[in-house]
């Protein structure tokens, strides 16, 4: 019994590789879009919100 | 509008504050006995409850629950009251979670002294505690909730998101990883066995350093480091995208701490892929926190507050980028079971965490005190005699790791091990005491840190209700540019509860579900069979007695561990392991072919003085074990309690295990009076041999009939 290709003997393994990286890149798309383009105004005002008292 | 007085409660920051410089000092204290047991055998006092397999346990869960713990707290309470501008939910609630987690952190010290474990690295507390753990937790978190819900800022602070991603992701994990079976008030055998327990623990190990000693000091990150330095942090989309690439990405990593272990290569893969992948997010955090000081690096001279901050969050810069590093499969081949990850996880806790407290601790307490701090002067030198302490503490261990993983790796050229284990141990003593040096100063550090701050507790007086004026939270929504999706979450705390939990569980799920659920993972071999009862107590015992904190039970499939301890180790040899124990560090060498090896004997001579067998060793005694009778009234709700687990004893073993014991006992006893010692066939010692004895001798017995499905 050897330790190698074992992602070969999980059947359909293939779709939790390709699963986790699609959940993953599509979010990180979704997100840096978002902070790209979020407004200039709304990100100051938050960004400043600990230095109030 | 009507402006609205409330008040923020001080009292409460300032009891996690004290709890935190209490445990701080307490843990580190116990630490420092621990580096000191590493060369000095004698300083175990050859006493059960101060023995280094004991002490291990207490100094990491004490400075990781209970100093990093009350660290979170203290950071929590304050900066949640004022980025939401109300005080907190319920101040019962707050003193119920401040003197039940206080109450959790001492039963733990007893619990774990005594040597009630489950066996299993950072969770070893047993499932009474659990339970406590868990509901302490449930009412921070309704605590926690309670006051967003009635804040009276619109918006969510990014640290606030870090918080409740914090919070839903120690639950879950916290949850899963204690499932266990119990036995008695204080014992109970993990539900999970073998490599399905190792990942679970290791999916639970790694995201306790992610979730617990990262994400939560990330978000008091971005708010104290932007009060402390009197500016804005460095960019906040940067935190946006490094908040939810982090989370999302951490919960994924966990089986690097498994590699070229038995457990299954896709598992492996997927572990070192999203270490790598981590370093981008870890690094955002990191230059975001870095650049925010941006023009103030004047201030950074003078003030040790950001001192204390520029070194944590450079520490925690470095330790992000080892992590990656270590989970290369080249690099851990070299690193794991060494020294080398004593260094980089102390790199992340003596920099990053306990930097990061000490200068919130030198810039809050003068705040909740109302007066200056009494000696900055004394607080600089805190901050060099900490970090010398740290770069004592981490270039020995760095060394002593990489030499000692290249002696156990080094043939000589007729091709036989040019090393025997103990030599590799004694040649790096030096470095072990360097290390503890290193940690001394650390801990002066500390005690200064203690004075100058007694002194400033004295030189003012406690503002307990801070009283502030804000407007309360109006409907009418100042549109900024266009509107995006992302308010949906950002400004509702429910919901960025649950995306931060989706996310968290999909990775958890991804990761664990097809371990559990595929036979093919772990291949049955037919000659591995449960332990006898008497083995089950001496594992008992071995878990009890911290054996695993020194001594793993993993050969790995490498050239140097195949000569060294024998056939490397198969998946299907660790079903009936409730709990797996692995092991993550060798400071003794790997047990898991150990049965066999020496006669009974060694064992109980090796037992009562180590000296005696290995010229040189660093292992303490174990003469009480020779002394205690096995505890034989336990032995039939273990056998049902594995029963339940799936463990194949035959119907109504229980009442017969202790007859098929003492049989087995009474043979040990002859074959040890056989080599002329004398000793009753009900000792500790007798279990502990026998355990001893069976490692990794089911597929060595029966090679031919080894059937391998």
């Amino acid at each position: 019994m050897k330790f190698i290709h074992y992602l070969e003997k999980v059947s359909g393994i293939d779709i939790y590789g390709m699963t986790s990286f699609f959940i993953f890149f599509s979010l990180f798309l979704v997100m840096f879009w978002w902070a790209m383009k979020a407004d200039e105004k709304l990100i100051d005002e938050v960004k400043n919100i600990p230095l109030k008292p | 509008m009507q402006v609205e007085t409330f008040y923020y409660d001080n009292r409460i920051v300032k009891n996690f504050a004290f709890a935190t410089i209490l445990w701080g000092a307490v843990g580190m204290l116990v630490g420092l006995l621990a580096a000191v047991q590493m060369y000095l055998p004698a300083a175990n006092l050859g006493l059960p409850i101060t023995t280094f397999g004991r002490v291990r346990p207490l100094h990491t869960n004490a400075v990781i629950f209970a100093f990093v713990g009350n660290g979170i707290f203290m950071g929590v309470y304050y900066s949640l009251q004022r980025l939401c501008k109300t005080s907190m939910f319920s101040k019962t609630l707050s003193a119920v979670h401040f003197w039940g987690w206080q109450l959790i952190i001492v039963a733990a010290a007893v619990t774990l002294l005594a040597g009630y474990t489950t066996g299993k690295e950072y969770a070893e507390l047993e499932w009474p505690i659990d339970i406590a753990i868990t509901l302490i937790w449930v009412v921070f978190g309704v605590n926690m909730f309670g006051t967003i819900l009635q804040r009276r800022e619109k918006h969510l602070y990014v640290a606030i998101w870090f918080f409740i991603a914090t919070w839903i992701t120690v639950a879950m994990l916290h949850i899963v990883n204690s499932f266990e079976m119990p036995v008695s008030l204080f014992k109970s055998y993990s539900w999970y066995a073998g490599v399905q327990d190792a990942l679970v623990q290791w999916w639970y190990g790694h995201n306790a350093v992610a979730f617990f000693l990262t994400t939560p000091y990330l978000g008091i990150m971005y708010y104290f480091l932007p009060k402390a330095a009197n500016r804005p942090v460095y960019s906040y989309r940067l935190s946006i995208i490094h908040f939810w690439a982090l989370i999302f990405i951490y919960i994924w990593a966990g089986p690097h701490h498994l590699l070229y272990t038995a457990l299954p290569d896709w598992a492996q893969s997927l572990g070192v892929v999203f270490s790598i992948m981590l370093i981008a997010p870890s690094w955002g955090g990191m230059l975001n926190g870095l650049f925010t000081l941006r023009g103030a690096w004047d201030k950074v001279r003078e003030e040790p507050v950001l001192k204390f901050m520029v070194v944590a969050i450079t520490c925690y810069g470095m330790a992000t980028f080892e992590g990656p590093l270590l989970s290369l499969k080249s690099v851990n081949a070299i690193s794991h079971f060494s020294d080398w990850t004593i260094a980089h996880v102390h790199v992340g806790a003596l920099g990053w965490n306990g930097f990061l407290t000490f200068g919130i601790l030198y810039w809050l307490i003068p705040k909740l005190y109302q007066t200056n701090l009494y000696s900055k002067k004394l607080a600089s030198t805190h901050f060099w005699i900490g970090t010398v302490g740290i770069v004592l503490y981490a270039i020995p261990m760095y060394w002593a790791g990489f030499t000692q993983a290249m002696m156990w790796k080094q043939f000589t050229p007729e091709g036989t091990l040019a090393f025997q284990f103990l030599e590799t141990v004694t040649h790096i003593i030096p470095l072990y005491i360097v290390r503890s040096v290193g940690g001394l100063l650390y801990l002066v550090g500390v005690f200064i840190m203690v004075y100058n701050i007694v002194k400033t507790v004295k030189a003012g007086s406690l503002v307990a209700e801070e009283a502030v004026q804000a407007a309360p939270l109006s409907d009418d929504t100042v549109v900024h540019g266009k509107e995006y999706w992302h308010k949906w979450i950002e400004r509702r705390p429910v919901q960025m509860l649950v995306f931060s939990f989706v996310l968290v569980a999909i990775g958890g799920l991804l990761e664990l579900i097809p371990t559990f659920l595929i036979k093919s993972n772990i291949p049955t071999i037919a000659a591995v069979k449960p332990y006898t009862p008497l083995e089950l107590q001496g594992r008992d015992l071995y878990i009890a007695n911290g054996c695993y904190v020194c001594h793993s039970q993993m050969i790995r499939p490498f050239r140097d561990e195949v000569a060294r301890y024998g056939e490397y180790s198969k998946a299907g040899e660790f079903v009936y392991d409730h709990p797996f124990q692995w092991g993550s560090k060798r400071t003794g060498p790997d047990l898991a072919r150990i049965g066999n090896k020496y006669p009974d004997s060694w064992h109980y001579n090796h037992m009562l003085e180590p000296q005696s067998m290995s010229p040189g060793s660093i292992m303490p005694t174990y003469a009480w074990m020779l002394d205690n009778p096995i505890d034989t009234a336990s032995t039939p709700a273990k056998i049902r309690a594995m029963q339940k687990l799936g463990v194949p004893y035959p119907e109504g073993y229980d009442r017969v295990a202790n007859e098929d014991l003492m049989k087995q006992a009474a043979g040990i006893r002859a074959k040890l009076e056989a080599d002329k010692i004398k000793t009753p066939a009900n000792r500790e010692i007798i279990a502990m041999i026998a355990y001893l004895q069976r490692l990794g001798t089911d597929i060595k017995a029966a090679p031919a009939t080894a059937s391998v499905q």
